[in-house]
């Protein structure tokens, strides 16, 4: 591949190193070569500018690792925010119940009130849980893209 | 005891479907990139549905009745940790853990932080939970077969053992998602199925069991029934009770008795080879340690000494809602999601399946505890659901039920200890072995032989309890390396390999000494049967501190590293393995699969059209992940 490589060194040239890396030696191939299409996503100009920025997203210089440190600082928090959730609900049912032994015994629906949470209403919980998560990582990471491409 | 036909012909179709499927997946699943191609045509559901097959063990299918028919509404958090965990997956490793590119643990180790060391620390602790985890399995397996057929515990243990590595060494079943998919809806029907239909049987006595159940007395027999005590046991016996001793080597309290019997409140020691007949009616007595009236039973803590108990359902949240991530068999699964975004939807999907499977094991301790409380007197109720079926029903839709959960146990021990061996044996031809013995189906055999012998030495301890252990040792050590590795800048080789040998090495000494048989009063009994509420918090802070104080040891690579996990995709700076073993680029140089490729790498990836790829491809592969 270092023929290839050779071509570009600098941002502009990056997309022509991505069409031609990929996919694989075309040079070693024998007979003729497969014909390549060429993929044209947005307008050149602003092509151009994610390349850069996605360049210093990469190595984390200016204006890229300002991106990538607040996309991560954001993720952290969603995730530590909805462990603080699940560790100050699920996580208290033990010393709330070693505390509070009449929980222990009443009942809802005929049942004991620590086999329903413990036994059925934790799971749709911590799929809601799940779910937000999903949501939220998913928002953040769009912002990311956005700020990035824009 | 007769043979159980309708079992057995159930285990044997479960077991030859399995080696004949992983023969066939043979084909087709040879090497990391066909983790690839599949990736590009399994949806979420079918790989949560496959994770799920193969994570839930014979801990999940046996061992937690078990646990709630002996420890009542407190074994529940069983449950709830295993499937936390992958809550804490999700919130913190399941996308970068994709984005990384890295295809088992120690992968992520030396990629992360370029250390080769570390790599062979990693390994070995792959291999040491892999064993952990695996030998609980086999001993499940012996009683499964012992309470089918009333062979030795150590046909059943080897027969699986046996099972699982033919079939690792034929190619391994590991890789053909469907037909790990196909065993977690296996899996659930087996319980849910016997389930629904006790609870149909048993309309007509509803109120009377209710009241039993809630009753401030010990369960009573249902029939008369007989007991043979094959391990020593200590019973705690509340009103006086007549019992018929027989057997030649029988003693009770110390002494050779024959005949009935009377025990008063209190205490008695009866001894292995001891048979015990009690007629119907007769309040069961119970083995000392669990909580003996079902009215305790019922209540939260109710097994006397309370704050021991709070402290063993803490160590065992932290073992197991951050264990998970760290479990061998766990990270390459992951690996069939085609992107980070797919690694999320996934484990959310995860999550849904196993809430819906748990809720069948939880019924089924509570039924267990009403129609066959004599397990609570030998202490061997990870048998519970095998038994239940015949004792609620009778004739042949008892013998259906049977072996319809016979099925699905079989079904567990083979998929989950699959996995890992898979996990084990790829470390160990690749890693460990020396390179003369490189030979990945020797490798299979020794990584089914130790914990087999093991199974068979080691003290019978509940399926979960011995399963929950491997998550203390997996929390201790990956679940930081992980969480710092994937968060945090600042961790250093010399950090990770601190917090891997602190709290990998106090975790496992503890678990070995429990396996072995100690068993020390008071506080150090509780932490060291469950050690993650030290251990967790030892290895993260041994991991912080070192990596603190050799602040120049930070590798060069960690900025661009953490943009690659954290980035989505459509940026193109993920470093994926069909890229590395395509030969696209080299070492060093940042993956891009670039945005233009992306709807191109949705399609199935051609055949290979060059005979000198393809072996290269075989090559790495065979390296990477050896089925």
């Amino acid at each position: 591949m270092s023929d290839l490589e050779g071509r570009g060194t600098g941002d502009r040239t990056e997309r022509w190193r991505q069409e031609v890396a990929h996919p694989v030696q075309p040079i070693a191939r024998p007979g003729p070569p497969p014909k390549r299409v060429r993929v044209v996503l947005a307008e050149r100009k602003r092509a151009r500018r994610v390349v850069r920025t996605l360049a210093e997203v990469e190595e984390q210089t200016g204006v890229g690792e300002m991106l990538v440190r607040s996309l991560i600082k954001a993720q952290l928090l969603v995730s530590l925010w909805l462990a603080l959730v699940v560790a100050a609900t699920i996580g208290v049912l033990p010393v709330v119940f070693f505390y509070v032994e009449d929980l222990g015994r009443t009942s809802v629906l005929g049942i004991r009130l620590p086999w329903l949470v413990l036994g059925f209403a934790v799971y749709p919980f911590l799929l809601a849980v799940g779910w937000v998560y999903v949501r939220l990582a998913e928002r953040t990471e769009q912002n990311f893209v956005n700020m990035v491409e824009d | 005891m007769r043979p159980d036909l309708y079992a057995l012909v159930a285990v044997v179709v479960v077991g030859l479907a399995t080696v004949v499927a992983g023969g066939f997946g043979v084909r087709f699943s040879r090497t990391t990139s066909d983790f690839l191609v599949a990736s590009r045509t399994v949806g979420p559901r079918w790989n949560a549905a496959a994770i799920s097959g193969e994570y839930l063990s014979a801990a999940s299918f046996l061992g937690v009745a078990g646990l709630v028919l002996r420890d009542g509404v407190d074994a529940l958090w069983y449950p709830i940790g295993f499937t936390a965990g992958y809550l804490a997956l999700l919130l913190f490793v399941a996308a970068p853990l994709r984005r990384s590119g890295a295809y088992t643990l120690p992968d992520f180790a030396e990629a992360r932080l370029r250390s080769k060391q570390l790599r062979r620390v990693a390994t070995g602790l792959v291999v040491i939970i892999g064993w952990l985890y695996l030998m609980p399995q086999f001993q499940a397996a012996g009683l499964t077969l012992s309470a089918m057929t009333g062979w030795g515990g150590w046909a059943g243990a080897a027969l699986v053992a046996g099972i699982v590595v033919t079939n690792v060494v034929l190619g391994g079943m590991r890789s053909v998602t469907f037909v790990q998919a196909f065993q977690y809806w296996l899996k659930l029907s087996a319980l849910a199925v016997p389930v629904f239909v006790l609870l149909l049987g048993m309309a007509g006595e509803r109120t009377e069991a209710a009241r039993a159940i809630g009753a401030d007395a010990p369960p009573a027999f249902t029939a008369r029934s007989t007991v043979n005590v094959q391990t020593d046991v200590v019973l705690q016996v509340r009103a006086p009770v007549l019992v018929a001793v027989e057997g030649t080597r029988a003693r009770v309290d110390g002494a050779l008795v024959h005949g009935n019997v009377y025990w008063g409140p209190g205490e008695h020691s009866v001894q292995a080879g001891t048979t015990l007949t009690f007629t119907a009616g007769t309040p069961v007595p119970v083995v000392v340690g669990v909580p003996a009236e079902n009215e305790k039973w019922l209540r939260p803590l109710g097994g006397g000494d309370g704050d021991h108990a709070l402290l063993a359902i803490y160590s065992l949240m932290l073992a197991t809602f951050l264990g998970t991530m760290g479990l061998p068999h766990v990270l390459v699964r992951f690996y069939t999601n085609p992107d980070g975004r797919a690694a999320r939807s996934t484990t959310l999907a995860v999550l849904a399946l196993l809430g819906l499977f748990y809720l069948f094991p939880t019924v089924c301790g509570v039924l267990a505890r009403l129609y066959e409380p004599q397990l609570l007197i030998t202490g061997n109720t990870d048998a519970a659901v095998l038994l239940l079926p015949e004792s609620v029903l009778d004739a042949w839709p008892a013998r259906v039920l049977g072996a319809l959960v016979a099925a699905g146990a079989f079904a567990a021990f083979l998929s989950t200890s699959s996995g890992l061996m898979v996990s084990v044996a790829g470390v160990l031809s690749t890693d460990v072995l020396p390179p003369k013995f490189r030979d990945f189906r020797l490798a299979a055999f020794i990584a089914g032989l130790v914990p087999l012998l093991f199974a068979l030495s080691a003290q019978s301890l509940p399926i979960s309890q011995v399963v929950s252990m491997a998550f203390a040792v997996a929390a201790s050590t990956f679940c930081p390396l992980l969480l710092l590795g994937v968060w945090w800048r600042g961790l250093t080789d010399a950090g990770a390999m601190a917090g891997l040998l602190a709290g990998g090495g106090v975790s496992i000494l503890a678990v070995l000494a429990t396996l072995a048989g100690a068993d020390p009063p008071g506080w150090l009994g509780t932490l060291m049967a469950q050690p993650a509420a030290v251990t967790v918090p030892l290895a993260f802070t041994a991991m912080v501190l070192v990596s603190l104080v050799t602040p120049r040891r930070v590798p060069g690579h960690t900025a661009r590293i953490l943009a690659r996990l954290h980035a989505p995709e459509r940026l193109g700076l993920t470093h994926d393995r069909d890229a590395a073993t395509r030969g696209t680029e080299q070492p060093g140089i940042p993956g891009r699969v670039g945005r233009h490729r992306r709807p191109e790498s949705r399609r199935p990836e051609p055949p290979p059209s060059e005979p000198h790829q393809e072996a290269t491809d075989a090559v790495e592969g065979r390296r990477l992940h050896p089925d």
